[in-house]
């Protein structure tokens, strides 16, 4: 695999075959994003610092607050996990267990945040390879160290659509839930 | 995937008396269900109504920002809050990283042949009297012009490196010629202000390029006048280039023809383009 900007190096293929190219022509077109790289790296510049403060802030939130140990896997979370990945592709009747989140969440929202690590890592490894050299040099040189930051990339891409599809999924209930922060249940009690 | 806490409806019914009738116990039962279904009903959509102000608030906000920000003037081509923090960026990085590290250098068996990639300022062919320019020096009464000669004539240093580009892709290559620093140390020795800078063009002045004098006296930074073992070809800038591992590609500037020292920031073409103006690693 190869990668980005305004040469398309990067492409996912074995050989001389090529599976998917990075990026393709829609692309630029579709997000008008031709022959804008000096645009695009004073924006992640920018914003990296901002994104950077904010993953901060939420770590120290969550460990300040404990909410950590909602979030960290245990050891029952792989196996939940799994039984959760298998009962949303309808390959299992086995209804996970409800709580604040399952073991697939727990893995999902706990990968994220060492994919935020790795990507400031990563980050600095390419951004500034001479004063972090030993960094680059970790995470296998400065063309390794781009295509991890790359991958990464790729890896919220994916977290997003996952995401997205299981608040649809979820329903109605469940996004009011996560706005507002109260979950309406049924009392079986009560019934 | 519910994020938050979730609770029970927020009002408990009153305990239904035991003694009454079973049938007058259903039916109040089911009335009170019913009030508590309403309640919670109700409760819940003002909680709604609120989360969803307050998101379209900081929805409204962020498309303001990012309104705001995108109808700023250009400075040399990025707006200019961008090129705030671009400048930000740099003093950061230079305050930071004060002493210079070395670019990682590479084996002989890692060489690979570089491609040439833009050819502004290289429209013209080689003049065959090419001479260097240096223009400047404090105290020089002209600017001085060298042969290629009196560049080979400094010690020479042959090194492998990486030459990264902007766009993303990398090389290594190794590249034969003069110390910077020692050219300078040789031709203008009053020029030793690190805070300094120093600008090279091409002999038709068509790209041009700005660096600290930091960066310049890296000393990785080359007078490069062989590549690969060989002369420099002219699309890689003969007879003479810049090589400067600690700068991205926009910075290594081919076929110089003339190099002057400043105080103040001299025009950068890529910086004039957009592009960060230190570019540094």
């Amino acid at each position: 695999m190869l990668i980005y900007w305004a040469n398309d190096v990067y492409r996912v293929g074995w050989g001389g075959f090529t599976l998917f190219h990075f990026f393709p022509d829609w692309v630029y077109k579709t997000f008008h994003f031709g022959f804008r790289l000096a645009e695009g790296m004073a924006w992640h510049f920018a914003f990296a610092w901002l994104f950077a403060i904010n993953g901060v802030a939420y770590v120290t939130y969550t460990i300040v607050s404990g909410e950590w140990r909602y979030l960290v896997p245990n050891r029952n979370s792989l196996r939940e996990a799994i039984q959760v990945t298998l009962y949303d592709l309808h390959l299992s009747k086995t209804h996970p267990p409800r709580r604040k989140f399952n073991g697939a969440q727990q893995f999902a929202y706990t990968s994220i945040i060492l994919m935020g690590a790795g990507s400031l890592v990563t980050g600095l490894a390419i951004w500034k390879s001479v004063q972090f050299g030993w960094l680059t040099a970790l995470l296998g040189g400065y063309r390794a160290a781009r295509i991890e930051h790359f991958l990464l990339t790729a890896g919220y891409v994916m977290f997003f659509l996952v995401h997205i599809a299981q608040v649809i999924r979820a329903g109605w209930n469940n996004f009011r839930a996560m706005v507002t922060g109260y979950e309406v249940v049924v009392d079986e009690a009560a019934q | 995937m519910s994020e938050m806490e979730p609770v029970p409806p927020p009002e408990p019914e009153a305990p239904v008396a035991p003694e009454e009738p079973a049938s007058t116990n259903d039916a109040a039962a089911a009335k009170a269900a019913a009030d508590n279904d309403a309640a919670v009903d109700r409760e819940m959509a003002g909680k709604t109504r609120r989360s969803f102000l307050v998101g379209g608030i900081a929805a409204l906000v962020g498309t303001g920002e990012w309104g705001w920000l995108t109808s700023r003037r250009l400075d040399d081509g990025v707006r200019w809050p961008l090129r705030i923090g671009l400048r930000i960026n740099e003093q950061f990085w230079r305050d930071l990283t004060g002493h210079y590290r070395l670019a990682r250098t590479f084996s002989s068996g890692d060489v690979e042949s570089p491609r040439p990639n833009g050819s502004a300022g290289l429209d013209d062919d080689v003049d065959p009297d090419w001479k260097l320019t240096v223009d400047g020096i404090p105290d020089a009464e002209e600017p001085l012009s060298l042969t290629l000669a009196e560049i080979k004539a400094l010690p020479k240093i042959e090194i492998i490196t990486e030459l990264k580009c902007i766009e993303g892709w990398s090389t290594v290559v190794k590249w034969g010629g003069a110390r910077f620093q020692d050219f300078v140390a040789k031709y203008a020795p009053g020029q030793v202000n690190r805070d300094g800078y120093v600008a090279l063009e091409t002999p038709d002045r068509g790209y041009y390029v700005g660096l600290d004098m930091a960066s310049a006296l890296h000393p990785q930074t080359l007078l490069c006048y062989e590549m690969n073992g060989e002369p420099l070809e002219d699309e890689h800038g003969a007879p003479l280039r810049l090589v400067i591992p600690v700068k991205y590609g926009i910075k290594n500037l081919k076929r110089i023809g003339r190099i002057a020292f400043s105080n103040s920031r001299p025009p950068d073409y890529w910086a004039e383009r957009g592009y960060d103006y230190y570019a540094g690693f």
